[in-house]
């Protein structure tokens, strides 16, 4: 019996070491809940809306980030896709039928293997195959309307004139990434949240990581602000290293709090 | 008796209920949720599409989580097939080995195997069948999709069952009966049905989950147009395979050793304990020969994992699931420890060993080295005044050690180290005596070096030098080199070893109690680990019952957190142990015998 005893405890306190550490050794991630069904009417809505839609979808229903990211690179970035569309399409390697920026982003979609950058072909494919899947279809199934939002945010992002048209004549049933938690109501709660502080001096902060943001309002305009925010590496003041800050806060924040968090530093003289 | 009742119930659940005509479960499911879909389920040929369902579709019973009873009703159904698919094949290579060497010790040790598992096959067939109950109350519309694809596969499933159920009961009840010459070739022919079966059996259900995982035979429409055999010989199906059958082995393996080291913690005659000994030992080494190719068995699977679907890939490695690995590795790291100092207690079994002893601490260090690397996340989880204090996310010097060619390197040597513990532990009573044996173990020396430094240079090139979709390219050689630095060593230690002098001779039964300790954490922890991949291999389906194909619209679609699938993989692991606990009891109580004084007539009279 002592023996029993002695086993049954020394199993329970392994069994309970486990579950101490998956509870409090690691950090518990709640997963973004399942997207949620919901009706657009895209007869309604405005180029902005459909590039704001798109963006959405490229960073949630869509899930391109995953792959197409500076952390995970696993796939080309896309903020110039639209400039380097023209190259492609004139490429001998290039196997589709589209004939400009916006039907070749939406070929890559459907038929990624049209083009294939080198050196993210699958293995053994010699760059001819790609391994990204053709996401109106499968887990992704992104609608033709869903689909060209994304060219036209693609568009958007690399600076170029939108030429997609939004689809008038259906009403697709679309799906939007839906979210776990409330927007935060102020630019200053949303700065604590996110945790600038830890690397930049601003709001009560001494972070020493980045620059100092007291007065940065003075220094740069919104759009450097914002684009700081979404895309770090894109310019680095000197003194300081890339691949310092997260490149993640554009799927991270929402679009209000990143206009909070602009106006606020915008506002910092 | 109960799996043959469980057989009888799978076979009149294919004929009757499976296929199209199933009556509808009074839930609410709408008409438009089978407008194409159950309406559609009759032929392959016509296609068979997913139906479109809503919360209401799920039936509920007030108080009770379906997910969280289908989930532990499941963990527990494959823990106990685990564990009574593994046993067989180990019983059947003992009593092999007994036949051939003629040396009864085997023989009487397959039967004792054998005997604990009896009692968990009953076990196993209720619980299959509390299983499929489950799933028709809670998840009736997802059990009616795949049952119209695979109602053939799962007729022949039960019918297998018989088949099995037939050949275990031959082959336990007619052990003793089934003896020497011709009758014993009877009988381990007996074994092989039974292992053939029980495979069969663990394959179809397989073909069944890796469906859901990475369906075939779906048109562009989403619509099932293949036929069964498209839909069982999936993208998953062989990895899964390959990857279960290496993992019961080693789990079958550690369950007997805990049962050996319980015995032998209770026993209180010398023979007993060492009769216990050489069992828990047999268990232990038959784990550790089917955990070593197992983390690449693993490998192998997220790699098909990968080729099916990227973004699968990433979900499961560097998405939501990541630290999960890091739990993994702390699991891993204690089964190749725990499995590695049992071996190191061993050595007291004999005075020879005593010449070893001072490498154990090396050997220690290593494999505690290699599991810290193992153990190292890439990114780290800070407060504002830890990053501040770090200067960024990753850390300058550990952060390179968090990305996987570390730990393939780290995983390698840890595998390459357990391998050299047990040549040690081999060789510690015994001196070669062929004239050839110091060239041999300079060439061993050279083996063993040359296979660490190529592992390393791989993981150092790829992993630093080389664009990240190259960097886990090294994984593939690196096994390799693993594997046949084992393999060359062992061939060349047996060699060596023919004929070799004992130093001193190995004493069953002198072994400290705390390796008998060892023995049931590795259970302990190959349980809960089970149970831990389990939950990963289901839950990187996310929010769909078929992936791409059949959506989970149910109520309870999100995918937990890993602190709250610990807590239900806990819970299921220790309700998992009693049971055990009650096999065991029950193979030693049938051997018990209670006289009554004056209860009976005769007696009285």
């Amino acid at each position: 019996m002592r023996n029993f005893a002695a086993v049954l405890l020394f199993s329970l306190v392994t069994i309970g070491f486990f579950t101490w550490f998956s509870n409090f050794g690691i950090p518990q991630v709640d997963p973004a809940p399942p997207p949620k069904e919901e009706k657009l009417d895209l007869g309604a809505m405005t180029m902005e809306q459909f590039t704001a839609l798109g963006e959405r979808v490229y960073k949630g229903k869509g899930t391109c980030t995953l792959c197409h990211s500076a952390l995970g690179g696993r796939a080309p970035l896309l903020q110039e896709a639209g400039a380097i569309s023209k190259e492609r399409l004139a490429d001998e390697r290039y196997k589709g039928e589209a004939e400009d920026m916006a039907g070749y982003l939406y070929e890559s979609m459907v038929k990624p293997s049209a083009f294939v950058v080198e050196g993210f072909g699958k293995a053994g494919s010699s760059d001819t195959v790609s391994p990204m899947p053709d996401v109106s279809g499968g887990s992704v199934g992104l609608s033709d309307a869903e689909m060209k939002s994304v060219v036209a945010y693609l568009q958007k992002l690399g600076g170029y004139e939108i030429t997609v048209e939004i689809p008038k004549d259906a009403v697709p049933e679309t799906e939007e990434e839906a979210t776990s938690r409330a927007p935060f109501k102020t630019a200053e709660a949303a700065i604590a949240e996110f945790a600038c502080g830890a690397c930049h001096k601003v709001a009560g902060e001494e972070g020493e990581v980045g620059p100092d943001l007291r007065k940065i309002g003075r220094l740069r305009d919104r759009s450097y602000l914002r684009r700081s925010i979404l895309d770090p590496n894109a310019e680095i003041s000197k003194g300081f290293e890339k691949d310092q800050m997260p490149a993640d806060y554009g799927e991270q924040m929402y679009a209000k709090e990143l206009e909070m968090i602009v106006e606020y530093l915008a506002a910092l003289k | 008796m109960a799996r043959l009742l469980g057989g009888l119930l799978l076979v009149v659940l294919a004929v009757t209920l499976l296929p199209g005509d199933w009556p509808a479960v009074d839930s609410g499911l709408t008409q438009s949720a089978f407008a194409q879909g159950a309406a559609k389920t009759e032929t392959a040929t016509a296609g068979i599409a997913a139906p479109k369902l809503t919360p209401d579709d799920y039936p509920r019973i007030a108080g009770v989580n379906g997910r969280i009873v289908v989930w532990l009703v499941a963990q527990l159904h494959l823990w106990f097939a685990a564990f009574v698919l593994a046993v067989p094949i180990f019983v059947f290579i003992i009593e092999a080995i007994g036949m051939s060497t003629r040396d009864k010790r085997y023989d009487d040790m397959a039967y004792e195997f054998i005997k604990i598992s009896i009692a968990a096959y009953s076990l196993t067939a209720i619980l299959g069948g509390f299983l499929v109950f489950s799933l028709i109350i809670f998840y009736p519309h997802v059990i009616q999709y795949l049952g119209a694809i695979f109602k053939d596969t799962m007729f022949y499933y039960a019918l297998l069952f018989f088949l099995e159920s037939a050949a275990l009961y031959l082959y336990y009840y007619g052990w003793q009966w089934l003896q020497g010459g011709f009758r014993k070739w009877v009988h381990l022919t007996l074994g092989l049905v039974l292992n053939a079966a029980g495979t069969m059996l663990m394959f179809l259900a397989n073909g069944w989950l890796t469906f859901m995982m990475s369906p075939a035979g779906i048109d562009p429409g989403g619509i099932f147009t293949g036929d069964v055999w498209t839909a069982l010989h999936n993208h998953l199906w062989n990895p899964i395979n390959i990857h279960r059958m290496v993992a019961n082995v080693a789990y079958g393996g550690s369950i007997v050793g805990a049962y050996a080291a319980f015995k032998f913690l209770a026993a209180t005659r010398a023979e007993e304990r060492a009769h216990y000994d050489w069992m828990g030992y047999t268990a232990n080494f038959i784990a550790i020969s089917a955990l070593l190719p197992l983390p690449f068995a693993g490998y192998y699977l997220a790699a098909e994992i990968y080729a099916y679907s990227q973004q699968m890939g990433i979900t499961l490695m560097g998405g939501i699931f990541a630290w999960l690995f890091i739990i993994q590795a702390v699991l891993i790291g204690t089964l190749f420890l725990s499995a590695n100092y049992y071996l190191w207690c061993g050595m007291a079994r004999s005075e020879g060993a005593a010449r070893y002893n001072r490498y154990i601490k090396y050997l220690a260090f290593v494999i505690v080295a290699a599991f810290l690397v193992w153990f190292t996340p890439h990114t780290l989880v800070l407060t504002n005044e830890e990053l501040k204090a770090l200067g960024g996310p990753y850390h300058k010097y550990l952060g390179p050690l968090g990305i996987m060619p570390a730990k393939n390197t780290a995983v390698n040597v840890m595998i390459l180290f357990t391998a050299l513990s047990f040549l040690i532990y081999r060789r510690a009573n015994r001196i070669a005596m062929v004239g050839w044996a110091k060239a041999g173990n300079a060439v061993q020396v050279a083996l063993f070096s040359a296979g660490i430094a190529n592992i390393f240079f791989l993981g150092i090139y790829h992993g630093y030098f080389t664009n990240t979709v190259y960097k886990v390219a090294s994984s593939i050689p690196q096994v390799i080199t693993t594997l046949v630095v084992i393999a060359a060593s062992i061939v060349i230690d047996a060699m060596m070893y023919r004929g070799a002098k004992e130093v001193a001779p190995l004493r069953w039964g002198r072994v400290p109690e705390r390796a008998q300790y060892a023995l049931f954490l590795l259970a302990v922890a190959f349980t809960w680990l089970m149970g831990l991949m389990g939950y990963i291999r289901s839950g990187i389906r996310q929010h769909w019952h078929v992936v791409g194909v059949f959506r989970d619209n149910s109520p309870d679609a999100f995918t937990p957190t890993l602190g709250y699938a610990a807590n239900v993989v806990s819970v299921g692991t220790i309700i998992f142990m009693a049971m055990v606990i009650f096999v065991f009891w029950l193979s030693q109580v049938s051997a018990v015998k209670t006289t009554p004084a004056g209860f009976w007539k005769e007696q009285a009279s």
